[in-house]
């Protein structure tokens, strides 16, 4: 009885899209690498893979909180923001208020945590789209984060308005989190636990549900708007992680230093939706949308295209990604 | 008094029963219309036809074909068999363009699909002429476009400015612009599809203002309605449709309601209902002076336990929205509701769940099921908790086990538990939003038109399933506009009228056309 139900015979056609679409995007990565490998001579370098993984482990943090936002149909825009205001306030707190370690990265998640429940406040009490709320909000936080900053570069030694030098001084133990191997530990444990959250866990499958039918989410008993919250504050938070990283590698606190982060955690997210035909927003496939977004950028710098060119290459890969999956939405 | 027998000598339909319309020549003479889609035929041999200047009501239950007539009149099918006459000349009518040059107009009831709410009035009216009348000319003549819209809405006598937008209209002055711009181009018959159903009363006597002046104009219109009183304050004639055929067509005045009534229920085949005997017991769950404003008004309602009662009530009586606001689906809603003497506090669908309260919604795509989703995802939905190990790591085994449970007990036609929702049939969706409440294990149980959109098979099942539910304790609520499975289902209605219950009944003692008299606001005196 349980077998009568006919499956829609596919055409040929759509099998070759579905093995595309499932595996396309390892299947570029792996052709990537083979191009640039056989092209520049040290991109398969040991040095040269790690440097790599190290160039994406921010964008894949911050963009692993995106994930989270989207995987409940929301859309956290100012994630690039949160980034930039979290960098600011981690490096002022140690320059400007000489704070130790703990204080410094403590304070800076609660701010940013903040930030988080702004964002949901407005766009579940509001009901405004989600999309629409968090570009304003983008620009607010960025504005924080400028204002905060006096619209200045933070840094060790910087002069300040009352004309002395700041005397606070980075912690050696906080550099240690920007470099090899720690920030590719953290990019690791981010997507795994993430990972393991949205597949495994009651919580993760209530999140799916939303983002599938929010209605129906609602209408099964799931509290949806506690979930909604959930999602701004772990986006908001990975997004304070990722510049606090920011900070650690670079060491200073530069204007809207997050800020470009955003569009390639958008694009690494997207790109991630096909990976293993998931079909939904992933940590995964995340991670493999911003090492996609790593090789391609890595490669092409090798081969010596210019880095004010790089735009219009991750632009180019998002639009596609958003094709693939609009495309496989209506199909 | 089952009242089915005497309903068999009504049967025998059409051209015997065309007689002494309206005498004056008729405006519209749809002649021996049959259409059929792919399985079924709609429309067998129908012979419609009415006159200028005279309202003519045309009435049937759900899927009688009035509908269907209708758009084959303003022609949105071009393969229907038969001859559309008008003024004794012989036309044809197989596109909507060809409808509106003949002067045949509509005005369907969701009006705010027809306006642009950031245009004007004025815009509005002249919308048609303004996109299809400009020929070369590129300016638009902002002054001219306002006067002649305003005149045409002076010679209506509707009471609307020309230069305010659309999106500040109340519901029945947007009904007003509608029919202000179909008559504004020739019109000859207006096609009213259900224009009462959201107004007030106050609203409601507008509107008739409007069609008398139409009628004086020597428009010829054909009122679609369920409300029985307002038809009999507006209309001239009636038709009666049921099941494809045309069943009566009079003046108005020569059937009272109840004969209407009988008219449109006619005789139906029997459906099959589980005959259970159920142990009925103490009230268990009670509902006080619910309200929703605009949606329900004032509500109470009371299931004993073991129980199924019914609400009946025609689209749009309030049924969806009180099997809601019970449900804490609405924002608005307030009242009391009390479960087995506790008083809960529900002001959330989550609420209501961990409360023991179940609802199978009914836009089942929409607010059911997670299409994407596969069949053991969606009917672990409400009750995720037990199948996760501390409240959080999900144990895929027990699901599995679970799913295909559900699976084997509804007899849900699928390859596996891990098919998609979205590639099974309708009836299989709906036992997969059904089977979703079957593992919470609630103590009520409601259900919002459950065989929507459901084949005859799985419709069986699915009564099966809500006496079963009775048969184990459970109150359950059925909400539903075909009165043929409240009759067959029931312990006891509540027929729902505009917002409010307006009667109680005993099934036993009750039957189709008596709830159908409450249903379209007959028998209140």
């Amino acid at each position: 009885m349980n077998t009568a139900r006919p499956v829609k015979e596919k055409p040929a056609a759509n099998f070759a899209f579905d093995f595309l679409y499932k595996y396309g995007t390892l299947m570029t990565v792996l052709v990537l690498i083979a191009v640039f490998g056989s092209v520049a001579d040290n991109f398969l370098n040991t040095s040269n893979i790690i440097n790599i993984l190290r160039s994406i482990s921010i964008v894949t943090i911050i963009a692993v909180g995106l994930t989270v936002s989207l995987a409940v149909g929301g859309f956290d825009l100012s994630v690039g923001s949160t980034a930039s205001l979290a960098n600011a306030l981690v490096i002022s707190m140690f320059v400007w208020h000489g704070q130790n370690i703990g204080i410094g990265i403590g304070l800076t998640l609660l701010f940013c945590l903040a930030v988080g429940l702004i964002n949901a406040f407005l766009v579940i009490n509001f009901k405004i789209d989600d999309m629409l709320m968090t570009l304003a909000t983008m620009f607010i936080f960025q504005g924080v984060a400028l204002t905060y900053t006096r619209g200045a570069t933070v840094s060790q030694n910087m002069i300040m308005p009352g004309g002395d030098f700041a005397t606070g001084k980075i912690p050696a133990m906080f550099e240690k989190i920007g470099q090899v191997p720690w920030i590719i530990v953290i990019m690791v444990l981010v997507v795994i636990v993430v990972h393991l959250f949205l597949t495994y866990t009651k919580h993760g499958r209530y999140m799916y549900m939303i983002g599938g039918n929010r209605e129906a989410a609602a209408l099964s008993g799931i509290p949806v708007s506690r979930y909604r919250l959930i999602a701004y504050l772990v986006s908001a938070l990975f997004a304070a992680i990722g510049g606090i990283i920011l900070g650690a590698r670079v060491m200073t606190a530069e204007v809207n230093a997050g800020g470009p982060y955003l569009m390639d955690a958008v694009a690494a997210t997207f790109i991630g939706y096909s990976v293993f035909g998931a079909g939904k927003p992933n940590a995964l496939g995340t991670f493999v949308g911003a090492v996609l977004i790593g090789i391609l950028q890595n490669g092409l710098i090798m081969l010596s295209v210019p880095y004010y060119a790089m735009d219009i290459v991750k632009g180019s890969v998002l639009a596609l990604a958003l094709a693939l999956t609009y495309y496989k939405k209506r199909h | 008094m089952k009242g089915r027998i005497h309903l068999q000598s009504v049967i025998e339909p059409t051209t015997a029963a065309v007689s002494d319309l309206s005498c004056a020549a008729p405006l519209l003479e749809m002649k021996r219309i049959s259409i059929s889609f792919p399985g079924v035929k709609a429309l067998t041999d129908v012979d419609f036809r009415t006159t200028a200047g005279t309202a003519h009501a045309l009435i049937g239950a759900n899927g009688a074909g009035k509908s269907t007539l209708m758009k084959i009149l303003s022609g949105a099918y071009n393969h229907y068999e038969g001859e559309i006459w008008m003024n004794g000349d012989k036309v044809d009518i197989r596109s909507p363009k060809e409808a509106k040059d003949l002067g045949i107009q509509i005005v369907y009831q969701e009006v705010d699909t027809a306006l642009i709410p950031n245009l004007t009035v004025g815009e509005n009216i002249m919308l048609d002429r303004t996109v299809h009348d400009m020929g070369k000319r590129q300016l638009i003549r902002w002054k001219e476009l306002h006067q002649e819209a305003e005149s045409i809405l002076a010679r209506m006598n509707i009471q609307v400015p020309s230069r305010k937008l659309v999106s500040e209209l109340t519901l029945a002055e947007k009904q007003m612009v509608l029919i202000a711009r179909a008559v504004s181009k020739q019109c000859r018959i207006l096609v009213l599809d259900e224009p009462t159903a959201p107004l007030s009363h106050s609203e409601t006597e507008q509107l008739f203002k409007l069609v008398i002046k139409l009628k004086q104009d020597g428009v010829g219109i054909i009122f679609i309605s369920h409300r029985l009183p307002e038809l009999y304050a507006i209309c001239d004639d009636i038709t009666i449709m049921r099941d494809g055929l045309l069943v009566k067509s009079d003046r108005i005045t020569n059937i009272d309601q109840p004969k209407v009534v009988e008219y449109m229920l006619g005789s139906k085949m029997e459906q099959q209902f589980p005959h259970a005997k159920r142990d009925i017991g103490d009230v268990w769950f009670e509902v006080k002076n619910m309200q929703d404003p605009g949606k329900i008004n004032d509500v109470n309602l009371h299931i004993r336990q073991g129980e199924i009662v019914g609400l009946a009530g025609l689209v749009g009586a309030g049924k969806t929205e009180l099997c809601r606001a019970i449900f804490g689906a609405s924002e608005t809603s307030t009242g009391e509701i009390t479960l087995k003497g506790k008083k809960l506090r529900i002001r959330s669908p989550y609420d209501a769940v961990s409360h023991g309260i179940a609802l199978v919604p009914e836009e089942r795509r929409r607010q059911g099921v997670f299409v994407d989703e596969p069949v053991s995802v969606n009917v672990t939905a409400a009750v995720l908790s037990r199948f996760s190990k501390w409240g959080t790591w999900l144990n895929f085994g027990k699901e599995k086990q679970a799913a295909r449970e559900i699976i084997e007990s509804l007899g849900v036609k699928t390859p596996n538990e891990r098919a998609r929702v979205k590639n099974l049939s309708g009836g299989n969706q709906q036992k997969v939003a059904i089977g979703k409440w079957l593992l919470v294990d609630a103590d009520v149980y409601i259900f919002d038109e459950p065989t929507k959109g459901v084949d005859v098979g799985a419709k069986r099942d699915i009564f099966r399933l809500v006496a079963e539910l009775a048969e184990r304790g459970k109150c359950v609520l059925y909400a539903s506009s075909e009165l043929s499975e409240i009759v067959g289902i029931t312990d006891r209605v509540y027929v729902m009228y505009d917002g409010r219950i307006a009667k109680e009944l005993t099934t036993r003692t009750s039957n189709e056309e008596e709830i159908l008299l409450y249903c379209t606001g007959g028998g209140l005196t």
